[in-house]
């Protein structure tokens, strides 16, 4: 924790209640830079609830959460400052332009200008939105949208990417699209990624998975440990196998 | 927090609001014939009857029309303010919200923002519904509507700061009408805005009187009022004394 470089992201014994329930019991892992995690578990694992107190929307009741080494509840500007966001409901302004709702951003953020500007270019023409630019966002199918959003995500230059299940209520081949310029990108700004999803073969690119059921970490590694383990065929498998309820004990 | 940052962010999210009023042309003229409304019609009727003479510091021959206009100017706030904060409720349900709330900037600094970009917008609104009040000509000076800006202000954020507690209260979009009944209704009537609250003491309704002494909406209202009469005292006597010849400016005038 105390190196030059702290992880993108270290999360430790981090726990939330509601009343009874334990949506988050005691989780922790790192994610670090260009690393592609995908954080993947069936619906009510607690991921959301994760994901909203790594954005600072949640706060813990014990534990810590901190981005290059900025603990979010301690300095949560510092730490929102190096993160990238994607919620799993889309957050756009439809009445705005897509440039306008970039912008926003931009200025949210604190970036001057002429430099947004070129950002904000650079973006658009990146994921191939230029023309689209001066359309209300309303006028954009899902899957665009969801370009937007991440684009506007990339705007401030975070350093750890938050997905939370982004591609959710998107074509496939929008999804595929997304995953693979969220892969490349997680490469060349040496940005770490966490991808939460419920999907498996969406996790199957990823560099590590950590499987979530039920509030706390059932598995940690690579792909192709999580089939070797207890020798199942296929990701699904060993997925549902790990999830089921019974597998607690 | 850097003042750069603090300034883009509060031009993004003024920025956000004004742009969204201007795509709205209805919204601008709802909140222009509302007060108009009570000033044509309700007035025609109503301004033989309130007698605003013997309570101290009124002018017995004030236009009534005239005296509303504080408090129209204050429900054109009102209105805008409850209005901003169905707003709120809408970006929270949209999803702006939490944008908003994981933007590097202090939570209070971004309350502050949607205060002041609520009341920014109140402001415009109350100053084009005076400012059709003065070009109708039934003797509101443009001074007066100058003078009781920073008044008009401090209502507009003091309505925006209740809208913005109500906002967290309210939970589903659907609830304009209830606002109008159980907020804007009841702040409005239960303050000076159409009478005197003194007629409600003298007309025995002691309770009702207390309430509206107690609205936060009256004293806005109170505080526009006496800019109005205290600077119709004042134009008054700078208008005397210049048509005094012992002392007065014309004579100033005329000698230089």
């Amino acid at each position: 924790m105390s190196s030059l470089f702290p992880d993108p992201l270290i999360i430790s014994e981090l726990r939330k209640s509601f009343g009874e329930r334990h949506a988050v019991n005691g989780v922790s892992f790192s994610v670090g830079a260009s690393e592609f995690v995908a954080l993947l578990g069936p619906n009510g694992a607690g991921k959301s609830t994760l994901f909203q107190m790594l954005s600072g929307l949640f706060v813990p009741d014990s534990g810590t959460a901190s981005v290059t080494g900025f603990d979010i509840g301690k300095e949560p500007i510092a730490a929102l400052a190096r993160l990238g966001i994607v919620f799993q409901q889309p957050a756009l302004d439809l009445d705005l332009t897509v440039e306008a709702n970039l912008r926003f951003q931009t200025d949210l953020h604190g970036i001057p200008r002429s430099e947004a500007r070129q950002r904000i270019t650079y973006w658009l023409q990146r994921f191939g939105l230029t023309e689209r630019a001066a359309e209300p966002c309303r006028q954009l199918s899902g899957g665009t949208r969801r370009k937007v959003e991440l684009a506007r995500a990339l705007l401030s230059q975070p350093q750890l990417l938050l997905m939370d299940e982004a591609t959710v209520g998107i074509d496939p081949a929008s999804r595929n699209a997304i995953l693979n310029d969220v892969k490349t990108l997680c490469r060349e700004q040496a940005m770490g990624v966490l991808w939460a999803t419920h999907l498996v073969d969406e996790a199957e690119a990823a560099d590590r998975i950590i499987v979530m059921a039920e509030g706390t970490v059932r598995f940690t590694g690579t792909p192709k440990e999580l089939i070797k383990l207890d020798g199942h065929k296929n990701l699904t498998e060993a997925f549902l196998h790990l999830t089921r309820k019974e597998a607690r004990a | 927090m850097k003042l750069m940052h603090g300034w883009l962010a509060l031009q993004a999210i003024t920025g956000r609001e004004v742009h969204k009023f201007v795509r709205q042309p209805g919204r601008l003229a709802s909140s222009l014939v509302r007060p108009l409304l009570w000033m044509v019609v309700f007035a025609a009727g109503f301004r033989q009857m309130p007698d605003l003479g013997n309570v101290i510091p009124f002018d017995p021959n004030l236009d009534y029309r005239l005296y509303m206009v504080p408090g129209l100017a204050m429900m054109v706030c009102l209105f805008n303010g409850m209005q901003s904060s169905l707003a709120m409720v809408y970006d929270r349900e949209m999803g702006v919200m939490r944008l908003l709330l994981t933007a590097p900037l202090p939570r209070d600094y971004l309350l502050a923002c949607k205060l002041a970009s609520g009341a920014f917008l109140s402001l415009l609104q109350a100053l084009a519904y005076m400012a059709i009040v003065v070009v109708w000509g039934i003797g509101l000076s443009p001074w007066q509507v100058l003078i009781s800006l920073p008044i008009l202000l401090a209502g507009a954020l003091m309505i925006s700061a209740f809208g913005l507690v109500l906002s967290v209260y309210i939970r589903q979009l659907e609830n304009f009408a209830g606002t109008m009944n159980f907020v804007i209704f009841p702040m409005f009537f239960l303050s000076s805005a159409l009478y005197p609250i003194q007629r409600m003491h003298d007309a025995g309704a002691e309770w009702i009187y207390r309430v509206a002494m107690f609205n936060p909406f009256t004293h806005a209202v109170e505080a526009m009022l006496g800019v109005v009469i205290v600077s119709t005292i004042v134009f008054y006597m700078i208008a005397a004394a210049g048509y005094d010849p012992q002392r007065g400016l014309v004579k100033n005038a005329r000698g230089g």
